[in-house]
């Protein structure tokens, strides 16, 4: 249930942001993270950016949760 | 993931191990680390890192699944709000296949309750202040990574004025928890993986009471199985040294002092209290309820909803299982009645459980076991 993944942000309103997660666009909240930006890359965690990441982690991480996916485990 | 990707990671997992099988051919004594968090258990058996792991090296997975700790009293509470207050209840995936004392909340919906899955807590919100007909419940579940999006839902509906939303919480703090683990002596823990996304939330100072107290080391680790292995090896190497410390392997997400945003929005509408879990019973200040100025967003309240005392499932040992006192094929239920197509505890129903988890990754063996296979 702790599993949170990167996404990067494509527009920000206020607390509010689109994020491209992986090639889908989802809404989410900023409200955890202020101070981002369009372009930042964030973990995402049941709708809210948790924390800022930068891109090479990003990467990473996507890596591994595409495994997971993959394999049909995690959630 | 590019090639290179791929070679540098198993070249990390190589060494890694290498480091680990020398730490622990040093060691006089075979040792476990438990990890707290469902998702390094499901990262962990999807390596296969316990099969390439020296023999005197256990890793145990801990009470770190959020629907595996939840007790059945509060599920019960769930099934009895659908049911009997006519309530809309929404909630994470992750708990709706997980039977009460009377069925799962996916049985109960089959039945005709409202009940509805959301991503977000947000998502409640919403529902709620498109349909001011229905009062709607939030099944707010987790640990400390989650907590946050659950105050925040609190605080929107407040904002919005919204009379129809309320939350039922089961948060849960960590802890509390591993020092319970501790404090018991059922278990012998040598060291603690401690768990990433909490610790983005919580910072990783918060661990170092348990390298003070308890004098064992801890490892903040992040999820991929290299990452783990990273970690594991460490762990050993400070068992073998005799010199425990808390080091923080997951640097590019978690700080010392962790989303002091988040922790202040959790500050403002929550307060620890008592609370039940499966397998470790009370544990004082290890769950969250809401501070009285939130009373009104309390379904506990607003329903007047009664926590009783509730056996849990005979025969199944998922208590046990989540403290490590026992593994999963130590319950007799286990890949026998239990299996993820019929569920019988927690830790078979979630995706992250760890007896889903030995399941999955050892299926043939226990689909034998079963007489699913000859």
């Amino acid at each position: 249930m702790c599993l949170a993944i990167p996404a990067r942000l494509v527009s920000c309103r206020g607390n509010h942001a689109t994020a491209d997660l992986h090639g889908n666009r989802v809404e989410i909240s900023t409200v955890l993270v202020p101070q981002t930006k369009v372009g930042d890359w964030v973990l995402l965690h049941a709708g809210f950016a948790i924390q800022k990441l930068d891109e090479r982690e990003a990467a990473e991480t996507w890596a591994v949760v595409k495994d997971l996916r993959d394999l049909g485990g995690g959630s | 993931m590019n090639t290179t990707a791929v070679f540098d990671s198993r070249e990390q997992t190589h060494q890694s191990l290498e480091r680990l099988r020398a730490a622990a051919g040093r060691l006089n004594r075979p040792v476990k680390f438990m990890e707290i968090c469902g998702t390094h258990t499901m990262s962990a058996f999807r390596c296969g890192l316990h099969s390439l792991m020296p023999e005197n090296v256990t890793l145990l997975s801990g009470p770190g699944c959020p629907v595996c700790v939840t007790s059945q009293s509060d599920i019960d509470q769930l099934i009895d709000l659908a049911h009997h207050a006519k309530a809309t209840i929404c909630t994470y995936g992750d708990m709706l296949r997980v039977a009460g004392s009377h069925g799962s909340l996916e049985e109960c919906r089959a039945a005709g309750a409202d009940i509805r899955m959301v991503y977000s807590s947000l998502d409640a919100v919403e529902i709620a202040r498109l349909d001011f007909s229905r009062q709607v419940v939030f099944a707010a579940v987790g640990f400390e990574t989650t907590t946050p999006s659950s105050a925040v839902a609190v605080l929107e509906a407040e904002r919005m004025g919204l009379h129809n939303f309320t939350i039922l919480s089961s948060h849960k703090r960590i802890m509390p928890a591993m020092r319970a683990l501790l404090d018991s002596g059922d278990v012998r823990i040598d060291g603690f993986l401690c768990p990433g996304h909490v610790a983005v939330i919580v910072g990783a100072d918060v661990f170092e009471p348990i390298v003070r107290n308890y004098h064992l080391p801890c490892i903040i680790a992040g999820f991929e199985g290299p990452q783990i292995a990273a970690a594991l090896a460490r762990l050993t190497e400070l068992v073998a040294d005799g010199t425990p410390a808390l080091e923080n392997y997951y640097s590019q997400a978690v700080t010392a002092h962790g989303n002091t945003t988040a922790q202040k929005v959790i500050e403002q509408v929550f307060v620890p209290a008592d609370w039940q879990w499966r397998g470790l019973g009370d544990l004082k200040d290890s769950g969250l309820a809401l501070r009285p100025h939130y009373a009104h967003f309390d379904a506990r309240l607003r329903f007047s909803v009664r926590r009783e005392q509730v056996k849990e499932t005979p025969g199944c040992r998922c208590g046990d299982v989540i403290t490590g006192r026992a593994t999963p094929p130590e319950c007799r239920l286990f890949a026998t009645a239990c299996t993820p197509v019929r569920a019988i505890g927690p830790c078979m129903v979630s995706s992250e459980g760890t007896c889903q988890a030995w399941f999955k990754y050892s299926r043939v063996k226990f689909a034998r076991k079963a007489g699913v296979l000859s």
